[in-house]
């Protein structure tokens, strides 16, 4: 049972993801997207990059490759799959999860590390957390602002499926803690079940330990 | 068949924070201009071959559905004209 690492073209972070869960003892593989999933994987990997130029919106091309429908079909059947940062957007463009990333309130590119509160523990992502607990990692994008409808932002309150929300390094949420604007400082939301899952911040850039923390561990831990 | 173009104008939904507009207000606006307020769209000109203008309209409006805009942020209007 081997996790599938997808690759797009212009996918740049599927090498940093394998290594991250390999170093976690976890099995992965890249994957070329027109090579189709392998049979049953145990999990999928939208890898972060900038999946054909990030052109017309960023994500926009890489959803409507033909591997996502069978990507789509594996979120169905209870499979594992978390969207990173492009991956994210690939995932938000290809109607995985709820809402949008688009440009953020800088209209700048931002690569820096920020604190995320945990919304929901009782996913496998947060199986290690408690609600409130609070971990660092980079964020690494230039469209992560996410943005939804007030009706869409109170469905996804209502049935729990925020995942991470921007905070500063007490948990606090705020408007000066929100590196990109997003709508109620979301950073990471669920699909319609807990096993589906995307985040800007990039988690498999905080698990090796000798470039930095490792709190992002605990969320690729969620494939094992 | 008729040779048609169709206009697709993809925009942001009133509300949505449109940062690169923003940016762009202000530099006009170091420029010395005054202004009340900037939008921007993206502008689609797709050049198809239809029965009529109706399913022109119609192929275009799907293809606004489907990639060229993103309904959660973009409202969007088709116009079809002969090329």
């Amino acid at each position: 049972m081997t996790v599938a690492i997808i690759r797009f073209g212009g996918s740049n972070c599927d090498r940093d993801t394998l290594r991250a869960l390999s170093h976690l003892g976890i099995d992965a593989e890249i994957v070329w997207h027109e090579d189709g999933l392998p049979e049953d994987p145990s999990g999928i990997v939208l890898p972060g990059g900038f999946s054909y130029g990030d052109y017309l919106r960023a994500g926009a091309m890489a959803a409507r490759a033909p591997i996502m429908e069978d990507v789509r079909g594996a979120a169905d059947d209870g499979t594992p799959i978390l969207g990173i940062c492009n991956g994210a957007q690939i995932g938000s463009e290809g109607g995985l999860t709820p809402g949008a990333f688009t440009t953020n309130r800088s209209a700048r590119f931002q690569c820096e590390p920020v604190f995320l509160r945990v919304e929901n523990a009782d996913t496998p992502w947060t199986a290690a957390f408690d609600v409130g607990d609070v971990i660092e990692v980079p964020i690494a994008h230039g469209e992560g602002r996410f943005e939804i409808d007030a009706d869409g932002l109170s469905t996804l309150q209502e049935n729990d499926r925020i995942l991470f929300r921007y905070c500063d390094a007490d948990g606090e949420i705020s408007e000066a803690a929100n590196p990109n604007g997003s709508t109620d400082s979301v950073a990471g939301v669920l699909g319609t079940d807990a096993h589906v899952a995307v985040m800007m911040p990039h988690p498999e850039r905080a698990t090796l330990p000798d470039i930095g923390g490792t709190d992002g561990a605990p969320v690729l831990e969620g494939f094992r | 068949m008729t040779a048609y173009t169709a206009t697709v104008t993809v925009r942001l939904k009133r509300g949505v924070l449109d940062p690169e507009a923003e940016t762009t207000r202000n530099a006009l606006e170091r420029l010395g201009f005054e202004l009340e307020g900037l939008r921007s769209a993206d502008r689609f000109e797709v050049d198809l071959e239809a029965d009529d203008a109706e399913a022109a309209a119609e192929r275009a409006t799907e293809m606004a559905e489907r990639l060229l805009a993103n309904p959660t942020i973009h409202d969007y209007e088709v116009e079809v004209a002969e090329a």
